[in-house]
């Protein structure tokens, strides 16, 4: 802002009046006096923060209005409308509908976003390997909008401009493909300009859990990861779709978070139990900054690169950088753990004070 | 027939009145803009008119410029979310003004930009360049400002002052250099005094229009010290003398607001020889109070008055300027000043050609040319030792 230039001018150019104060003696006994100042505005200071420090935001984000819940949004997984079709194989269809919303992304602060069915980001969709995926996509937006998926489809559903699935407004498309391959993936409007389609929140995860029946090397590994099976009941699993907020639009962003509300899970910790291990299907949709990534405190997890395999890809780590669009699956454990908060953030510090920072709360049972 | 058609006439007035509440009325409810896109979301403008570091934190004084009342939402110190607190909460209305309080563990000598996040996501950014805390008017504080104040204001002054005894056997071409120097001068201090005024203008929040308010300001001053003279009868001697060292004084108020001011924004590490160049700088000031007092042979007592009233504002300046600064109450009292040393540059001229029972052609005169070239280029070459 030009405020902000005025402002430096204005200082330097008193700064040779300042020459004057020196000369006179006072800056010198002034100083002393303020670094014995600064130690007291520590103290002070410290007596107003609470756990975070004071560092955070003020207020709370009203869920209702914005109709989504960040923390209920975790375990809020769409698996779609299931029938079963002539050759036995699972046919899944989801509705999708792109519309103008404005939402709370950080408390009192709103954002004129572009959602799928309302929320950023949209929906968890949920699916098996080789189910067949229908997705009804209706246009309620004021542009273009389409559903890339990542994923193996053909030329014709890839949503891309040029493709029958990029659609005006009011107008409808169903993408049909095969669920695979199976992993953490995601879709997202690929409507020109891109960047300002993503950065408006068009995204959302597109999980495809393993069938062990394709997998008898990793046929355990793969039912932990069936949503819906007795082993997979064993394991808390969340989703987190890191993204971030231009509200300036100015080409960068002023609010990060993992499923949008800055600072969200820092004042609502999440839930863990010590008993079941945790599993996140972790997401970076953000626009603007080239990296992202999560940082596990107290603790180390194995990852799963794109989910696409039924072994780590990385094992015993507490860090994990994601591109634009990468992805992957977190594994880890509070088993041996003392209750308590572990923190978990990007581990930009930028990012982390501008809201990408959250807590689990791990508790015994 | 007049006493019957006056009440009449005030019906007359009743219509544009009436217009005016219909057109109000109109575009209020019916909205007819609509369609130039009211849609677009309201202007935002914000302006940081005062910064104050302390203990605990740092506090923030806010004015709202746009189109509708403003909601800050949230406060970022250097691309960091804090806490805060906003004095009174709330809606700001358009032209008012609130506090923000941030805890906050400040670092000293270091810089912190905060950024002020309002409902719609706009932000505003206000950097503090160097963080001291801010002068809190302790006895010692304000010593301090006030030993400043009297090299920057008082001494050079009195060095002037000091100068009568040599320049009171000067001749009518002596006098004249002497009263054209002083003119010189002036006219050096009212262009610095304009430039700092219109400086600090543009900082204000465009309610107070800040340019458009130094120029009105400085011409209301300029034409109430005319007005007040005339009343008072043509200046000369101890009472020109008076308004020289009036005019002098705003001056100095006004450069003892922007030094204290400095010392509420932080600045540090200068060295010594920046004041003796102020003092330099302004000795002249004291050759030109005593010009016209040369012929007089004042008590002096009169003496110590006319230091005081041209030095003296500097120190009561800082003082203000340290503890309450706004840019456009400081711009204000540096348009008064401007003003002031307007009169005073009209004034001394006047009593130039009168003393010289001359017109304007005293000017091209050898003694006076030198003087008003002397005058400037003194200032001018002494003002390169104090800015940077």
């Amino acid at each position: 802002m030009s405020s902000n230039e005025k402002t430096t001018d204005f200082v330097s150019r008193r700064n040779v009046l300042m020459a004057g104060l020196a000369a006179a003696g006072g800056t010198t006994a002034y100083a002393g006096g303020a670094q014995v100042q600064s130690g007291q505005a520590q103290d002070t200071a410290m007596a107003h923060m609470d756990t975070h420090g004071g560092m955070m935001t003020v207020g709370t984000v009203d869920n209702e209005s914005n109709g989504f819940d960040p923390v209920a949004m975790l375990t809020d997984w769409d698996t779609g409308k299931v029938e079963t079709m002539a050759d036995g194989r699972i046919l899944r269809t989801f509705e999708m509908t792109a519309e103008d919303k404005e939402i709370e992304i950080a408390p009192g602060v709103f954002f004129p976003a572009w959602t799928y069915n309302g929320r950023v980001p949209g929906p968890a969709l949920r699916a098996t390997e080789g189910d067949r995926i229908r997705v009804k996509f209706v246009n309620n937006g004021s542009h273009p909008h389409s559903v890339h998926f990542h994923g193996i489809h053909a030329a014709r559903m890839d949503g891309v401009p040029g493709t029958p699935g990029l659609i005006g407004p009011g107008e409808e498309f169903t993408y049909e493909f095969d669920a695979k391959p199976f992993g953490c993936h995601l879709y997202h409007c690929h409507a020109l300009p891109l960047r300002r389609h993503m950065a408006k929140g068009m995204y959302g995860a597109f999980v495809i859990d393993p069938d062990p029946d394709k997998h008898p090397e990793h046929a355990n590994v793969a039912r932990s990861r069936l949503y819906g099976s007795a082993e997979n009941a064993g394991w808390q699993e969340m989703v987190m779709v890191m993204n971030a907020f231009d509200t300036n639009l100015d080409g960068e962003n002023e609010f990060y978070a993992a499923n949008t509300v800055a600072f969200a899970y820092a004042k609502n910790p999440i839930k863990v139990l010590k008993s079941k291990p945790v599993r996140i299907y972790l997401i970076n949709t953000v626009e603007f900054d080239p990296i992202n990534s999560f940082h596990l405190h107290a603790n180390f997890f194995d990852y799963y690169n794109q989910g696409t395999t039924l072994t780590p890809t990385l094992k015993t780590v507490d860090i994990i950088t994601q591109c634009q669009a990468e992805r992957g699956i977190l594994e880890f454990t509070f088993a041996e753990h003392e209750p308590g908060l572990y923190m978990f953030h990007a581990h930009q510090a930028e990012f982390t004070e501008l809201g990408w920072m959250a807590n689990f709360d791990v508790v015994e049972g | 027939m007049n006493k019957v058609q006056t009440p009449y006439r005030f019906l007359w007035l009743l219509m544009p009145l009436t217009l005016l509440a219909a057109a109000v009325a109109w575009i209020v409810l019916a909205n007819p803009l609509q369609s130039l896109g009211s849609d677009a979301p309201p202007v935002e403008n914000l302006t940081f008119e005062r910064t104050i570091i302390q203990d605990g934190g740092v506090r923030l004084l806010v004015r709202a410029g746009g189109s509708e009342p403003m909601q800050i939402a949230q406060v970022q110190i250097d691309a960091a979310y804090w806490q805060f607190t906003q004095e009174p909460s709330g809606q700001i209305a358009r032209g008012s003004a609130v506090w923000l309080n941030i805890p906050f563990s400040w670092m000293l000598g270091e810089a912190h930009v905060v950024t002020v996040v309002t409902n719609s996501g706009t932000t505003f950014e206000h950097e503090i360049a160097v963080v001291i805390p801010s002068p809190q008017g302790t006895v010692a504080q304000l010593n301090n400002q006030a030993i400043i104040g009297l090299f920057v204001g008082v001494l050079p002054i009195i060095f002037g002052l000091m100068f009568y005894p040599v320049l009171r056997d000067v001749g009518r071409g002596g006098m004249n250099f002497l009263l054209a120097l002083t003119v010189g001068l002036l006219v050096f201090l009212l262009i610095d005094t304009v430039e700092e005024s219109l400086e600090l203008a543009s900082e204000a929040a465009a309610i107070f229009q800040g340019p458009v308010m130094v120029v009105l300001v400085g011409l209301a001053s300029f034409f109430t010290l005319m007005a007040v003279g005339r009343r008072v009868g043509t200046p000369s001697g101890l009472s020109l003398a008076t308004l020289i060292a009036l005019g002098i004084g705003l001056h100095n108020f006004g450069e003892g607001l922007a030094i204290g001011a400095a010392f509420a924004a932080g600045s540090a590490g200068l060295g010594t020889y920046l004041i003796l160049g102020f003092t330099l700088h302004n000795i002249t000031e004291g050759i030109g109070i005593a010009a016209p007092i040369l012929k007089k042979r004042p008590p002096l007592l009169a003496f110590a008055g006319l230091t005081m009233l041209a030095g003296g504002p500097a120190v009561v300046g800082m003082w203000l300027g340290s503890l309450a600064f706004s840019a456009h109450w400081a711009a204000f009292a540096l348009a008064i000043g401007a003003g002031a040393i307007l009169q005073v540059v009209v004034q001394v001229s006047a009593y130039l050609m009168r003393s010289n029972e001359a017109g304007t052609e005293v000017f091209y005169t050898r003694p006076v040319i030198l003087g008003l070239t002397a005058g400037v280029a003194f200032m001018y070459a002494t003002a390169a030792l104090v800015k940077i």
